[in-house]
């Protein structure tokens, strides 16, 4: 059972900084993975008196609280007008609306989870994460870093005319994915994103006018894959190709 | 830590653990409708209202709801009765166990939505696991709740 | 007085309905009292081991520590933590805590303390030094394996089931009519094949659970979430090697049950502590104990060998099953019996079947009753043969199945030699059709998109209740005012039985369902009732209802003759009050109920016990709609219909959400639900997270019809529902998935991926 000695609502993101300098200091987002540890934590900081639960449009990007709960992506007008539903599509199959409640973007992307739908649709996009000290720097190079006690801040999703698609496929409607797959298209720039390979997601950027079918071996082929409960590796590999290749067909038709 | 709550409408102050689950902080409140089924966010049974928003009690930090309101099934008991009365006149109750938390979320379905179809109520409402039913039973309640004062778009078609 | 159905056959609400809907504290962890310790369990994390060495000084160190028991602080007679009628089929194979080990999550330690921070701290403060063993993980290699689960002396089977601890087997036999070889040998169509069912968990959404205290006499009170209270009762005494009369057991409202809390799991750790230490102590299940040490339905491997002739007639059925009891055998005799006895009667005119089986014994997690007990892992693979044969024949299932099944007042063979005195299967077939729109759906449907639909059907047939052997009883007395009181040793776990009965009751007492008040189980109080399980309660408690009911009204009779001043033929009973034939008097029940307080010397208070020579099967049709990806192999079930004969419906409501239930629990083995193990021998699906039940996004749209025959031996022509309903939907939606896409799918769960694989295999084996 999960255990801590201190929680503490900071003030500022310097107080929640100094706080998380110690190994045992933990953040809190939604509590979701968190209670389901089994060590004794020191301090658990809370970021929730900090107003960062809001999804604010600017002229050129979303800029997106790391206090902002699932639920908030889901029912966004403005993003998921932006970008075709994809985020209602990647968040809608966790769970259910109480777990989307109470599950924060923050948490989601600073977990880094193989399973993360939320990872896996934000990187389709041209999206970049604000650390409190590290600043601003794309998702992508902070997906493969290593994980620190910085603490991640606003999420940014530049608003660059791109389309996207979001597919999934479950053993259970509200499982974690056997697969993930995003897909936007630029011009005649595509970014294909896949995870819960199970691995975390990654993308690729593939340029060019190509068919459907050629994209997706293309895109599906840059990408590891493994086996776990929920599926082999040789499987997600099929999967990858079909759902890139049917994003891509969808995209195509609703040009 | 001191914590200052309103539960069910009446100011509590209590003396909270750091690592105290919000779901622990209720029952030791005397809200014992409110049941524990998983320990890892998936089953719905606890589901309570923070701020007006259905949660999983088991994963907000009882701290968390310091300064905010938290709704059980004990604060809105009219309501829950005429609804439960829907669903008990289905059968579709049977062990009970999971019924508090899918009223609690039905419930606050009804606030969110407006005319939900079959199938949004079906979405809305699939994190509220039952083992004893089969979900039929469930809905037919609450088409029927929903359907008394005309505030459901689900018909024959859903 | 005529028993006329007037309640029965109501869908009224059960009787504890407005409290569960208005969140009344009402189950077991909402009435502990508050100063209970905390119990706790430490498990072992092999799968087989000998504790060498236990220290627990520094465990009872931790401040708030009242106890910390080993297996040398327990009694060492062995018992069965089954609950079942005495002698128990299931061997005498359990110690509360054992030297020796036998699965991941086995029970090394109890703990219990003031709080569970304490208690928390003090398990890990227990030092356990284990010498390991080579596990018996794989169940085909159990049987005469060198490493035995259970080498002890003291391993006890009190019934002839065919167990022997140094075979590893729990029970073996065979049964058979005919030879089955000799018909097989001449038939025009041979199906053999071998199905695999996986364990799956009971997932009732309140785990197990249970608190005890001693009472003012020195008695050991437990209150159980169970199904089974008297088995409880001597379980617990069995157990700590007491006197049963030390023991008094009573069941709350319960949070489902499903057969799971029909074996004692959880409720000797506090038992023990609060007998050894006088104080109040309770034990509340995580869920993750839930999913790796409890009593999940037993892994089967059936092999059937099914012949037909030309026309498509089921000339003989072969069927061998191989279950998997784990480290111990509660339910392990029993369960396997199901596999061919609830599978081959289906069939009315085999000239022979052959029904053999072994239970063995491994270091998995031990396995236990689950609505369907064998029954689900036998119609899985018979029904599957079935409908294999009939694609074999280019024939249609349905066709198949009308001219081949048992029919109203067939002798079924493999069923005992009983003769199915009420069987309405041949109308649930037509009805399913009907509601399925099956001649226009089958065998499959090209969507155009990558998506075919395909369609399945299963039959299924259950008992109601274990002939000759269970026992369901009722009191009823009449109280002041004229109601009654209705007292029953059956335990209601949400399925309504509380009201059920009462139903009875009321149409046989011909009174309002408001005039009896029913009080659930307490051993000290109730009359004995074997449990409920094994789809005895309607049909065999009921009975026990109509009986007490008879013998209520006839005190009533002998009692109003008397105030009556005349003798009891010249009185009747019209539900309200007792009259004069001739019209010269009357006294109301409220009169009499009233009166009997005073200067009366016979109590108006009955008590009947019930039970049958028989066990009549309810019948059922489910047939499956899914629609198959066939680039990905994804199942998505569209609709399923069942019609169900389940004799008279006591209460359409309740017959009903049972069905849906079950149909659903039977979705979720057929499709996702599964228990799987590391090569340590660890379960990977120990949370709800990992063990995927079925949300309400998963069911699809399940329809549900009756089509009833009239059961004579049964209360107002009832028979059994709850376990009927959970059977078919493995074996339909996997024919649906063969219709669809070409791919039959013999190992539960039929999951996307083992469909794409053999959808690929297809396709390798067509180009």
């Amino acid at each position: 059972m999960f255990r801590a000695r201190e929680y503490v609502k900071v003030k500022s993101l310097e107080e929640a900084w100094s706080l998380n300098q110690k190994r045992s200091s933990v953040l809190v987002g939604g509590m979701m993975w968190l209670k389901m540890g089994n060590g004794q934590k020191g301090t658990v900081i809370d970021l929730s008196g900090l107003g960062l639960d809001e999804i604010e449009e600017t002229e050129d990007a979303f800029v997106i609280g790391c206090m902002c709960t699932l639920r908030q992506l889901e029912l966004h007008e403005g993003l998921n007008r932006e970008f075709d539903g994809v985020f209602r599509e990647c968040v809608r199959h966790i769970v259910g609306v109480q777990f989307r409640n109470g599950a924060t973007v923050g948490g989601s992307v600073f977990g880094r989870y193989g399973f993360s739908d939320v990872l896996t649709c934000l990187m389709a996009l041209d999206t970049e994460v604000e650390l409190y000290r590290g600043g601003r720097i794309p998702l992508e190079q902070f997906a493969d870093m290593p994980y620190d006690r910085d603490i991640l801040v606003r999420i940014r999703v530049r608003k660059d005319g791109r389309r996207a698609g979001y597919a999934s496929q479950r053993n259970t409607e509200t499982d974690f994915p056997v697969i993930a797959c995003a897909l936007a298209k630029k011009g005649d720039q595509w970014k294909v994103s896949v995870g819960a390979r199970p691995k975390r997601a990654q993308s690729v950027i593939i340029c060019g006018d190509m068919s459907p079918e050629k994209l997706a071996e293309e895109a599906a082929g840059q990408f590891s894959y493994g086996s776990n409960l929920r599926g082999s590796e040789e499987y997600r590999r099929h999967l990858a190709q079909v759902y890139i290749r049917r994003l891509a067909k969808q995209l195509e038709k609703e040009a | 830590m001191e914590i200052q709550v309103t539960l069910n409408g009446k100011t509590v102050r209590a003396e909270v653990r750091p690592d105290e689950l919000l779901l622990d902080f209720v029952r030791k409140q005397g809200c014992l409708s409110v049941k524990r089924g998983c320990e890892t966010s998936n089953c719905g049974l606890c589901t309570v209202w923070l701020d007006g928003k259905p949660v999983l009690s088991c994963s907000v930090p009882a701290a968390r709801a310091d300064g905010r309101a938290v709704t059980t099934l004990e604060g809105v008991k009219e309501e829950a009765e005429a609804f439960g009365r829907y669903l008990a006149g289905e059968g579709a109750e049977q062990c009970g166990f999971c019924s508090p938390g899918l009223i609690m979320n039905v419930l606050a379905m009804e606030r969110e939505l407006s005319s939900p179809s079959a199938e949004e109520i079906r979405e809305y409402l699939a994190g509220n696991l039952c083992r004893c039913t089969g979900y039929m039973g469930q809905m037919r309640a609450i088409e029927k709740y929903l359907n008394r004062k005309g505030g459901c778009a689900c018909g024959e078609n859903s | 007085m005529e028993r006329t159905a007037r309640i029965v056959g109501s869908p009224v609400m059960k009787k504890d309905a407005m409290a569960l809907v208005t969140g009344k504290p009402v189950y077991t962890d909402d009435i502990a009292p508050a100063d209970c310790l905390v119990v706790k369990v430490l498990r072992s994390p092999h799968a087989h081991a000998l504790i060498e060495e236990i220290h627990k000084e520094k465990a009872e160190q931790v401040p708030g520590i009242a106890a910390v028991l080993t297996w040398k602080d327990v009694p060492q007679k062995r018992f069965t933590m089954a609950g079942q009628t005495y002698p128990e089929p299931s061997p005498y194979d359990r110690l509360i805590l054992d030297q020796r080990v036998r699965f991941v999550g086995d029970a090394v330690a109890i703990v219990a303390g003031e709080t569970e921070e304490a208690v928390d701290l003090a398990l890990k403060r227990i030092q356990v030094k284990y010498q390991v063993l080579e596990p018996v993980l794989d169940f085909r290699r159990a049987k005469d394996s060198p490493v035995l689960v259970h080498p002890e002396e003291s391993w006890k089977s009190l019934c002839p089931v065919g167990a022997d601890n140094r075979r590893n087997l729990c029970a073996s036999g065979c049964d058979s009519s005919g030879d089955v070889d000799e018909v097989l040998s001449r038939c025009d169509y041979v199906v053999e094949e071998t199905y695999h069912t996986k364990a799956n968990q009971q997932a009732m959404m309140e785990t197990f659970r249970a608190f005890t205290s001693m009472d003012a006499y020195g008695r050991l009170v437990v209150t159980a979430s169970t199904q089974v209270p008297f088995h409880v009762r001597r379980i617990i005494a069995h157990a700590l090697d007491i006197p049963k009369s030390k023991v008094r057991v009573i069941k709350p409202r319960i949070g489902g049950g499903f057969g799971a809390k029909q074996t004692v799991v959880a409720e000797v750790y506090p038992a023990i502590v609060t007998w050894l230490t006088g104080r109040p102590a309770k034990i509340v299940y995580s869920r993750y104990e839930s999913q790796i040490a409890s009593s999940p339905r037993h892994e089967m491997e059936v092999r059937v060998r099914l012949g037909a002739d030309r026309e498509g007639i089921i000339r003989a059925i072969d069927v061998y099953t191989l279950s998997n009891t784990g480290a111990y055998g509660e339910h392990g005799p029993t369960t396997v019996g199901l596999s061919g006895h609830k599978s081959i009667p289906l069939y009315g005119k085999a000239e022979a079947f052959r029904f053999a089986y072994d239970v063995v014994y491994t270091n998995r997690m031990s396995a236990g009753a689950y609505r369907g007990y064998g029954a689900t892992q036998g119609l899985f693979a018979v029904e599957s043969a079935v409908n294999e044969l009939a694609d074999r024949m280019h024939m249609d299932p349905v066709r198949l199945r009308e001219i081949n099944m048992v029919k109203e007042g067939d002798v079924m063979p493999a069923y005992y030699g009983e003769t199915a005195g009420s069987c309405a299967l041949d109308r649930c077939m037509a009805k399913a059709k009907e509601m399925m729109d099956w001649d226009s759906k089958f065998p499959a449907k090209d969507m155009g998109n990558g998506k075919i639909r395909g369609v399945g059907v299963a039959m299924s047939m259950q008992g109601s209740a274990i002939s000759g052997v269970d026992v369901g009883s009722v009191t009823i007395k009449l109280n002041d005012d004229g109601f009654y009181s209705l007292m029953i040793g059956a335990a209601d776990m949400g399925t309504g039985c509380d009201t059920t009965l009462a139903q009875i009751a009321a149409d046989c007492l011909c009174c309002e369902l408001d005039n009896i008040v029913v009080h659930g189980v307490d051993t000290d109080v109730s009359p004995y009732d074997s449990g409920s399980y094994a789809s005895s309660t309607a049909y065999l408690t009921g009975g026990a209802v109509v009986k007490a009911c008879d013998s209520m009204i006839r005190r009533l009779l002998e009692k109003g003759a008397e105030y009556l001043n005349a003798e009891t033929d010249q009185v009747d009973f019209d539900g309200k009050r007792v009259y004069r034939l001739d019209g010269t008097g009357e006294i109301s029940l409220k009169d009499m109920g009233n009166q009997v307080m005073c200067g009366n010397g016979k109590a108006l208070e009955v008590t009947e016990s019930n039970t049958s020579p028989v066990s009549p099967p309810p019948f059922m049709v489910g047939m499956a709609e899914v629609e198959v990806d066939t680039e990905t192999g994804a199942v998505k079930l569209l609709n399923y219909t069942a019609a169900v004969d389940c004799g008279t419906p006591l209460n359409p409501n309740l017959t009903r959400i049972q069905t849906e239930g079950g149909l659903a629990q039977g979705i979720g083995m057929a499709l996702y639900e599964d228990v799987t193990y590391s090569p340590k021998g660890q379960v990977y699906e120990n949370s709800l997270m990992q063990y995927k039940i079925p949300t309400r996004l998963d069911v699809g749209n399940i329809q549900v019809e009756f089509e009833s025959s009239y059961e004579k031996t049964g209360p107002f022509g009832a028979k059994s529902i709850g376990e009927v309903v959970i059977n078919t939907p493995s074996p339909a939606i996997a024919s649906a998935v063969a219709h669809a896409v070409g791919v039959q799918i013999r190992e539960l769960p039929i999951t996307a991926e083992k469909v794409y694989r053999g959808i690929c295999q297809h396709s390798h084996l067509e180009t």
